[in-house]
């Protein structure tokens, strides 16, 4: 059974390709990472699996929804939500544009926030939340839209090591539920934990298991430059990707 | 001391004119209250105004002709959003300026209109407004507008929130940005259309931002905001009267004046607690 099938697919804007020969399958439970320099494509293939950019080439099959974890920066921090009215915003894709959320509709996102660990900061204001408890939020509302797939944009970024870790052991209990989740990221030793790499550079470079996929080759394909492979199998990526 | 008090508050209820005038700035009070913190969280404000500006020849026009001015501030919005359409499309214009153009360009020609010998007197209310010489037609306006903006944002609350707070995944959550913009800007014609005859095309926008931008200092949740908002909209309004009643001053100006003193109070309470 397949979660997500991306075939033949290019992608870009005004009708010039900035990303193309995209083809792989994801299956349930799988975490695919998805490496790549700035500026690689992988914002666009995001795009497209989201529904807000129109394929140029290829097709895109996906579920009806498709939950997103963007990089909290990127969020109104100084907009007057609680984490529960976040979570809560996971609800409207299921429901009539005239109906509000009901009081099931708030169990679930209570829900959502204690599956991701944070109930007792359900009334929190989100802008006042850590870069890691805000990563979770945008996790609860996800799970509240009941998306089978996820996709989150380098939600590791500005998060300190016990969030990164409490994210990590989250995201391993959501594929363990049977969602697929593709999670762009710069680094690339926390991808040899997940079931697939995805390697993009304005193409695709190489798609598979992670031992078949993180070689020098692909990764200095794929970063456009000389990579440092450390013993402990982290690698230093040319420092303008970071 | 208190009977004085009493009266000195009691007095301006004495007359019909200022009666209407008090349930005509309650009512613009709460519609533009709520829908201020929209316009606020939205970055609207320059927007607003530049709306409540684009009315002027559709309102001169309407006084010329002799038609309801409503008609002709929904001719003026509308002509003024096709022309800011058509140029915002110019990549070299871009949508900042191209508001800037057209609105420099209407807001000039009402002034040429309003000028030109054909033109009736007391177009200076057009622009400062008029709120004592509101009559019930206005006032059924202003309480249908309170109906619809309530309804209005009630509804679309959830939509409004996500696009506000999440604008690039807005859609991956089932909300359309676009069409919520467009609605929001619809509302906000709305409220200035019935607004601007009682405040006035220079001073309307004062109740639509100014409001919202002092809860917004006070509160961190979106409910009690507009609550706040709508309270100190209706409270500046009466005091603006009361100000305008004691000292002599013109009402639009005195409304507008009042919320601005209410803003600075906000903003030095934030500061000093």
């Amino acid at each position: 059974m397949t979660m997500l099938t991306v075939s033949g697919l290019s992608a870009g804007y005004d009708g010039r390709p900035v990303l193309r020969d995209v083809d792989f399958v994801v299956e349930p439970g799988q975490r695919v990472g998805v490496l790549g320099p700035n500026g690689g494509g992988k914002t666009t293939l995001f795009r497209v699996l989201l529904g807000e950019l129109s394929p140029l080439a290829g097709a895109v099959s996906a579920p009806t929804r498709i939950g997103v974890v963007p990089q909290t920066e990127r969020s109104r921090l100084d907009f007057p939500v609680s984490a529960l009215d976040v979570a809560l915003m996971g609800t409207i894709s299921t429901l009539p544009w005239w109906r509000r959320p009901s009081r099931a509709d708030r169990r679930r996102a209570e829900e959502a926030l204690a599956a991701v660990g944070l109930s007792d900061l359900a009334h929190t204001t989100f802008g006042d939340l850590s870069g890691g408890q805000r990563q979770r939020v945008l996790v609860a509302r996800s799970l509240v839209q009941d998306a089978p797939v996820i996709v989150l944009d380098e939600p590791y970024t500005g998060v300190d090591a016990p969030s990164a870790e409490l994210l990590d052991a989250l995201l391993a209990k959501l594929a363990a539920d049977g969602r697929a989740l593709l999670i762009a990221t710069h680094d690339v030793g926390q991808t040899r934990h997940w079931e697939r790499v995805l390697c993009l550079n304005r193409r695709q470079i190489a798609f598979g298991r992670p031992e078949q996929v993180l070689t020098t080759d692909v990764l200095e394909a794929t970063y456009g430059g000389a990579v440092v492979e450390l013993p402990d199998h982290r690698v230093v990526l040319p420092p303008h990707h970071h | 001391m208190f009977p004085s008090i009493w009266h000195a508050l009691a007095d301006p209820w004495g007359q019909a004119i200022d009666r209407r005038a008090f349930l005509e700035v309650c009512l613009l009070g709460v519609s533009g209250g709520v829908l201020g913190c929209w316009i606020v969280f939205y970055n609207l404000s320059y927007s607003a105004e530049s709306l409540a500006h684009a009315l002027l020849p559709g309102l001169v026009l309407a006084a010329l002709v002799g038609i309801p001015l409503i008609v002709g501030g929904a001719i003026g919005v509308l002509a003024a959003g096709l022309a800011i359409a058509a140029a915002a499309r110019v990549p070299a214009i871009g949508r900042d300026t191209a508001v800037a153009v057209v609105v420099t360009a209407m807001f000039g020609l009402g002034a040429l209109l309003a000028l030109s010998p054909a033109t009736p007197p007391g177009l200076g209310e057009l622009l400062f407004g008029d709120i004592l010489g509101v009559g019930d037609g206005d006032i059924v306006a202003a309480a249908v507008l309170v109906i619809v903006v309530l309804v209005a944002l009630r509804v679309m609350h959830e939509q409004l929130l996500v696009v506000a707070f999440d604008r690039l995944n807005a859609r991956a959550l089932g909300v359309r940005p676009g069409l919520v913009d467009a609605l929001l800007l619809v509302l906000v014609a709305l409220a200035l259309l019935i607004a601007v005859q009682g405040l006035g095309n220079l001073l309307v926008v004062a109740v639509l931002v100014g409001p919202a931008a002092c809860a917004r200092a006070l509160t961190h949740r979106m409910g009690p905001m507009m609550a706040m908002a709508a309270a100190v909209a209706v409270l500046a309004g009466c005091g603006g009267i009361y100000l305008s009643y004691y000292a002599g001053t013109a009402a639009g100006a005195s409304i507008a004046a009042t919320i601005v003193g209410v803003f600075c109070a906000t903003r030095l309470v934030r500061v000093v607690v």
